[in-house]
């Protein structure tokens, strides 16, 4: 592992001090674990873990043409979201393949702060800039702040008046000026709180303290992936490429195509039209077996229909999961399939989306949809 | 980190205990609280003849599938069975019952490339 050049964020000492094992990811230092990937997994799914996400981009978009120019960029409709409100979309090039996945907010009426991919931040903000149009300013105040993901069902016992689902509120906490937002990528209720980067240590520390009755555990990437993964909430650059789009990422329900214009229209209009050769599907692994892998390849009766792009043991489920493109007409719930390991080939059985269900009243339709990409 | 003395050490992270003409193997103690979480492990077939930095057996964590490898020339004798049903044993007893497999060496001189306690100490740090 080469560390140098790797960035560092504002908690990156507190990330060392608390002894977490660190890699490089996305050009920065994170904590891939600090005590168990299942222990943290088990505490987020059960109580609380709280999640560096400080490396995450965030660019501000504002001015009188902002709306209607980020209307253009992205493939959600961003005249649905009141002040205050969030969404999830997609930042496409010209032939409607991915360049970043992203959360949209409205924090004033011409304002917007995008949260994006660490790895995609640079080449989001170039590509916007590039198509940027008149009286619309964009910024990236990624340097100057820094966040945390707080994810759990007792998130709700460490916070009073947190926002509804997907909305964010900027408020004082302890004398530091936060934003908090109802979002999250793990499937659990929970928030992603921003802050000022000369806050980060404070905070951190502050909401580790008080979260202590709750079972609270700083968690690291291993098991935001395992959270993630289980939920089927794709992640860029293994699940989405600048070569597949949303339609068969299965994640349409992200893309307004009534929306007259924006990039990579034409060509999402014609996948959902016609379908598209490949779909990307969940799969758990029949019987025992290695847990499966990103880049194992996919077999049908002996043929090759496909390549894992995520794959884990789920924490919660304790069998193999994954999400592999596929050959779209293998891609039927149930179908029986292969995943080629090391070179022996293993059972596995497409599945529905999310893999891992949990049980709890349902949400209203439009933030169940929201917060359970498929 | 423990280290036990009696034993003999690889680079990469293999633990190596003599036993008259044959050798058992597993992962060091510092390994396994690397990888953590071992929730699967694939051994080598018995009579199988192997080369010294062989992979001959694979170790996943939750993460990740790691290579294990064979420290010496030899031929597999046995194999840790147990770990199929319960792969964690090798984060709870790495230098007990999370052994991994016992070669049979082809000459007991190759032993002399191998780690002591000491210089392994010093590798992990």
């Amino acid at each position: 592992m080469s560390d140098a050049g790797q960035k560092k964020t504002p908690l990156y000492d507190e990330h060392v001090r608390r002894g977490a094992k660190i890699i490089p990811f996305g050009g920065w230092m994170m904590p891939v674990q600090y005590t168990s990937i299942v222990e943290e997994h088990q505490a987020v799914r059960k109580n609380i873990g709280m999640f560096d996400i400080s490396h995450m981009g965030q660019l501000i978009a504002s001015g009188p043409a902002a709306a209607g120019w980020l209307n253009e960029m992205l493939t959600n409709n961003i005249d649905k979201l009141e002040v205050g409100q969030g969404q999830y979309t997609f930042l496409l090039n010209d032939a409607g393949g991915i360049i970043d996945d992203l959360i949209a907010y409205r924090i004033g009426n011409q304002r917007f702060l995008l949260v994006v991919n660490a790895s995609r931040a640079e080449e989001d903000f170039d590509w916007l800039d590039r198509h940027r149009a008149n009286d619309v300013l964009l910024g990236d105040r990624s340097a100057h702040f820094g966040g945390v993901a707080i994810q759990g069902p007792r998130v709700t016992e460490l916070f009073v008046d947190l926002p509804a689902r997907n909305h964010i509120v900027d408020v004082e906490l302890e004398g530091m000026a936060v934003s908090i937002a109802r979002t999250g990528y793990t499937g659990e209720d929970g928030v992603e709180v921003f802050f000022g980067a000369s806050d980060a240590a404070k905070f951190w520390n502050a909401v580790l303290a008080h979260g202590e009755k709750f079972g609270i555990k700083p968690c690291g990437l291993g098991a935001r992936d395992t959270l993630r993964l289980e939920m089927c909430y794709p992640l860029n650059g293994s699940d989405l490429s600048p070569e597949r789009n949303p339609i068969e990422a299965g994640l349409g329900f992200f893309v307004d195509l009534a929306k007259p214009k924006f990039t990579g229209r034409d060509v999402l209009l014609k996948a959902k039209e016609t379908g598209t050769p490949q779909k990307l599907a969940a799969f758990r692994m029949d019987g025992k077996g290695p847990p499966p892998r990103p880049h194992y390849p996919v077999f049908n009766n002996g043929n090759r229909i496909g390549e894992v792009t995520s794959g884990t043991l789920s924490p919660s489920l304790n069998y193999g999961i994954g999400m592999a493109y596929i050959d779209a007409h293998f891609s039927r719930i149930a179908t029986k399939i292969e995943i080629e390991i090391r070179g022996q080939k293993f059972p596995a059985i497409i599945e529905k989306k999310p893999l891992y269900k949990k049980d709890k009243i349902p949400l209203p339709p439009e933030t169940a949809a929201a917060t359970t990409p498929s | 980190m423990n280290v036990p003395d009696d034993l003999l050490y690889t680079e990469s992270h293999e633990w190596i205990k003599r036993e008259g003409d044959n050798i058992r193997v597993g992962i060091t103690d510092h390994a396994q609280a690397e990888l953590t979480d071992i929730v699967y492990v694939e051994l080598p077939k018995k009579d199988r003849q192997v080369n010294a930095k062989e992979a001959i057996a694979v170790v996943e964590s939750v993460k990740a599938a790691s290579d294990i490898y064979a420290p010496v020339k030899g031929t597999v004798v046995d194999a840790n069975q147990e770990l199929s049903s319960n792969p964690a044993l090798i984060n709870t007893d790495p230098f007990g019952k999370g052994w991994l497999f016992v070669l049979k060496i082809d000459n007991a001189d190759d032993l002399k490339n191998l780690k002591e306690a000491a210089a392994y100490k010093k590798q992990i740090g």
